[in-house]
């Protein structure tokens, strides 16, 4: 019965000298804590705080207001217009597609399933001017569906559908995703126990599953709202930004900078960042809500 | 594989519905990437090989490998400590800061260009200041890591911190107990648990920072040979009508990107960890 | 409502969770699905809400075919292990959804919610989410959201499975005395013997997808018609023996037996109140350990040429008088089963 009582004996020494060395320890905790803040302040102060503040002042210098006014011009209401319009497409074709892939992704069992889910994924991994590109080699001259283009009229390359096509490209995992996760934590057993209460499958849609998913979903549209209206190599590519025809809020943006219109380009600027610093807030408060209690 | 309720075994319209989906989805991811692929290739490796054998094409995949290598590095280090410091420590404006990390995700990347633009110009004080120590930011590589750094920040930091809220207070506290120093106690309590989060989010900041054009093309000033990146070289070879050459660069991006993509995911999915 | 279920079978891929079971269920009882975690009962009682497709087999509700019929119209309530409340709706909403999903009226299902939550005794509850009620709350919220349409039947998964054991056992006398008052014909999955013997009026053993045994509480704990029950329903005692004319051999211990004892290897099941033991020189066993937990007393002996065995006792029987670790006993079994040995590659003896 020896053992024991060395031990308990050796914990208390040690328990003893840490008390001892309590205040030197206290000295090193309060330096490495300031070492680690002072580095991540410093890294968040030269890529995010300080920008977001010298942006901040230079507008002020500029003038909010002529900067704001600046906008009131044809093409950059044009570009404004062409990028609210794509958005909100993007917003109800994604809530459709995003909620309906998910369901099939999660519930459901059928052939290419693994193949759809790896393809909702991609377009996260994919350079916005390769997506551009693509799409180029697709409907342009030389391309597979060049005889489409022709047959319909429609034209991709250079033309609002290719805007349209370039923002559902980038904008369609964000939904999906996002619903697809939370379907997958909630699991099925409350979808079956409204069937045994006698749902039918619609009633199971829109009582059980949509609320389940709904923050999910919401956080899903908030992301592809700031993903559309944001987008800009894709829309550069595939869009061409031409005034008054191809132009977007972040291509206006670009044109205006190569033609040293600081005050629309700023102008601009300023409306999508404080558009986003409202995004932002939304999107912090879905991501709360959208957690599996 | 789980096996689906027969009760909820999906009905004819939902089946119909589920077509739709799967046909979009693969007419607007696959399609065109087959298209590049297929384009990208047409004329054989070998001329894959012969465009990429461009001096402007092989300086700028090698300025974008570089940088979006020492990113994905740069960010698993700084976003450990930022998850770090924004889950244990308490100080004024933690929820503000902790908030304005997502917001890479919520601003458009050309307007964080024109951000960094505005800070790090010549027209600035901070600017001009570091061009005249020879330090130049825009339009050199320190701009374009800066860029970098800036869209992937929420990567490592929202990957690591769920993971630091659940690790168990007990077990860190036993470490401690066992007489085991901070750097100890972090190596063996929290460095096993962090580092699958930690390093698959680092790969996806690698595969994003391949890509980045819209937060490059302002502050990086694309001059030849020294800070073209490869996304607006491709940009750059598709508006002078050079699509061949855009497509052959575009190629092997595409295909580091989507190996470090699918490296990433299985990281995550043998490890539990999340990306997004 | 009468349930008859006949040569019922489900695979999943190569194991075969039902198979090829068939059983009867009288109006108006309550009956328990007995046995181990992954012997099919679940996936039974699946197969029974519509939750789940048979491979083959049938169901009868009331000599009306319901093998096809799709859950939502079975009138069936079912009660998920756990719970399965819809998070997003009131303790109210969930309990008249049932309701409201049949487009009965407002006033009428306010009226059922309420009668219900009276029953259920979660009045003053209503506007509570899920999430801010207690285990046995969810558990009774349950109940009455699957009574509310007032079903034909009530199916309940591992109904007490997920609080805990003080909560249990109120929720168990509860679920009774709500049986007899409401009546419906219920079945209910457990795997805890104590909980199918104490609520129910016939209990079901369920072992690899198979019924073992179909009988009254006192009928399966009487004569277990296989080994697996005799070994399921209580703490037993597993020797190879060899029986002949009524009587089996295990080493030194000789006991009178019920059941097959056809010639050849048998395995004796002796529970562990069923034999008495006490201190007798030379007798035929030597005590090795005795435990006394609350009112009983467990003693475990070594059964010479037979290995160990474990009897149980009330704590204050004057039998136990001087038994004590390392002396000798004598054993008397007052009742023992015998059953045919080639089933002992399917339940190996405990390990001792």
């Amino acid at each position: 019965m020896a053992e024991p009582a060395v031990s308990a004996l050796d914990q208390v020494t040690r328990v003893a000298s840490r008390d001892h060395a309590a205040a030197g320890l206290l000295d090193g905790q309060i330096l490495r804590r300031g070492a680690i803040s002072s580095v991540v302040f410093i890294y968040l102060g030269a890529i995010l705080l300080g920008p977001l503040a010298a942006m901040g002042v230079e507008l002020a210098h500029v003038g909010v207001l002529d900067a704001l006014r600046s906008l009131l011009a044809p093409d950059a209401l044009f570009a404004l217009r062409t990028s609210l319009v794509l958005t909100t497409i993007a917003v109800v074709v994604n809530a459709v597609v995003g909620t309906l892939g998910a369901i099939a992704v999660v519930r459901q069992r059928f052939l290419g399933r693994a193949l759809v889910n790896a393809l909702a994924d991609l377009p996260l991994a994919i350079s916005p001017v390769m997506i551009g590109l693509a799409f180029i080699l697709l409907f342009g001259r030389e391309g597979w569906l060049s005889a489409l283009v022709t047959a319909t009229g429609i034209k991709v390359v250079f033309a609002w559908t290719g805007l349209l096509i370039a923002t559902l490209f980038v904008t369609l995992p964000f939904t999906l995703r996002e619903v697809a996760y939370v379907l997958e934590e909630i699991g099925t057993s409350e979808e079956e126990a409204a069937a045994t209460l006698g749902a039918g499958p619609w009633q199971i849609f829109f009582r059980v599953t949509l609320p389940n998913i709904r923050f999910a979903l919401g956080y899903g549209l908030l992301m592809t709202l700031a993903r559309s209206l944001g987008e800009f190599g894709a829309v550069l590519v595939l869009g061409g930004s031409i005034s008054g025809q191809t132009q977007t809020a972040t291509t206006f943006i670009h044109a205006a900078i190569e033609e040293r219109q600081t005050g629309s380009a700023y102008g601009m600027a300023l409306l999508l960042a404080l558009t986003s610093v409202l995004l932002l807030s939304s999107l912090e408060w879905a991501k709360r809500r959208k957690k599996v209690k | 594989m789980k096996s689906v309720a027969y009760a909820l075994t999906p009905t004819r319209s939902e089946r119909i519905a589920r077509s739709f989906v799967v046909l979009y989805i693969a007419a607007l991811v696959a399609l065109p990437l087959l298209a590049l692929v297929v384009f990208g290739t047409s004329d054989g490796l070998v001329a894959l090989a012969a465009a990429l054998r461009s001096p402007l094409a092989r300086s700028a995949l090698w300025l974008t490998l570089w940088t979006s290598v020492l990113v994905g590095i740069l960010d698993v280090l700084l976003g450990v400590a930022t998850a770090w410091v924004l889950v244990r420590y308490e100080f004024p404006g933690r929820a503000a800061i902790s908030a304005l990390v997502d917001l890479p995700l919520a601003i458009p990347t050309l307007v964080a260009g024109m951000m960094l633009a505005t800070l790090y110009g010549a027209h600035s004080w901070i600017g001009s200041n570091l061009d005249a120590a020879g330090m130049p930011v825009m339009f050199a590589a320190p701009g374009i890591l800066l860029a970098l750094l800036f869209v992937t920040l929420p990567f490592v930091i929202r990957a690591v911190e769920p993971v630091l809220l659940e690790i168990d207070p007990a077990e860190e506290e036993a470490a401690r107990m066992l007489g085991a120093g901070p750097w100890r106690t972090f190596r063996t309590v929290f460095l096993p648990a962090i580092a699958p989060a930690a390093i698959s989010a680092g790969i996806r900041s690698v595969g994003r920072a391949l890509g980045e054009f819209g937060a490059i093309v302002i502050v990086a000033g694309n001059i030849p040979f020294r800070t073209l990146t490869a996304p607006v070289y491709i940009f750059g070879e598709i508006e002078s009508g050079e699509p061949r050459s855009a497509a052959a660069v575009s190629v092997l991006l595409l295909a580091v990107a989507l190996g470090l993509h699918s490296l990433a995911g299985t990281i995550e999915k043998h490890t539990g960890a999340r990306h997004g | 409502m009468h349930i008859r279920v006949e040569h019922l079978c489900k695979r999943f891929g190569s194991f075969a969770a039902v198979d090829d079971v068939s059983f009867d269920v009288e109006d108006g009882s309550l009956v328990a699905l007995l046995g181990p975690s992954g012997s099919g009962k679940s996936t039974l009682l699946r197969i029974l809400a519509g939750l789940e497709s048979a491979d083959s087999g049938n169901v009868w509700f009331d000599d009306e075919p319901a093998t096809d019929l799709h859950a939502r119209m079975r009138g069936v309530g079912f009660v998920f292990q756990h719970y399965a409340l819809f998070r997003h709706l009131t303790v109210e909403q969930n309990v008249g959804f049932g309701l409201s999903v049949r487009g009965v009226s407002k006033e009428a299902t306010a009226k059922k919610v309420k009668e219900l939550l009276q029953l259920t005794g979660l009045a003053g509850l209503e506007q509570r989410f899920p999430s801010q009620l207690s285990g046995g709350q969810r558990q009774r919220v349950a109940l009455a959201r699957a009574l509310a349409p007032e079903p034909k039947l009530l199916l309940l998964d591992e109904p007490f499975g997920a609080v805990d054991a003080k909560v249990r056992e109120e929720l168990r006398q509860w679920l009774r005395r709500l049986h007899d008052e409401v009546g419906v014909t219920s079945i209910f999955v457990t795997h805890d013997q104590e909980e199918a013997f104490a609520v129910s009026d016939r209990v079901l053993v369920v072992h690899r997808g198979r019924i073992e045994q179909n009988g009254a509480p006192m009928e399966i704990l009487d004569s277990p018609a296989t080994e697996f029950v005799a070994r399921f329903v209580g703490e037993v005692n597993v020797f190879p023996a060899v029986v002949r004319a009524g009587v089996a051999q295990a080493g030194k211990l000789e006991v009178r037996v019920q059941g097959e004892h056809g010639p050849g290897e048998s395995h004796l099941v002796i529970r562990a109140y069923d034999l008495k033991l006490w201190r007798e020189e030379p007798g035929i066993a030597t005590v090795q350990r005795v435990v006394t937990f609350g009112d009983r007393v467990r003693v475990q002996a070594l059964v010479d040429g037979a290995g160990p065995i474990i009897a149980q006792f009330p704590r204050r029987s004057s039998l136990l008088k001087g038994v004590e670790p390392g002396c000798r006993v004598q054993i008397d079994v007052t009742t023992a089963r015998a059953y045919p040995a080639q089933a002992s590659s399917l339940y190996p003896l405990p390990a001792t």
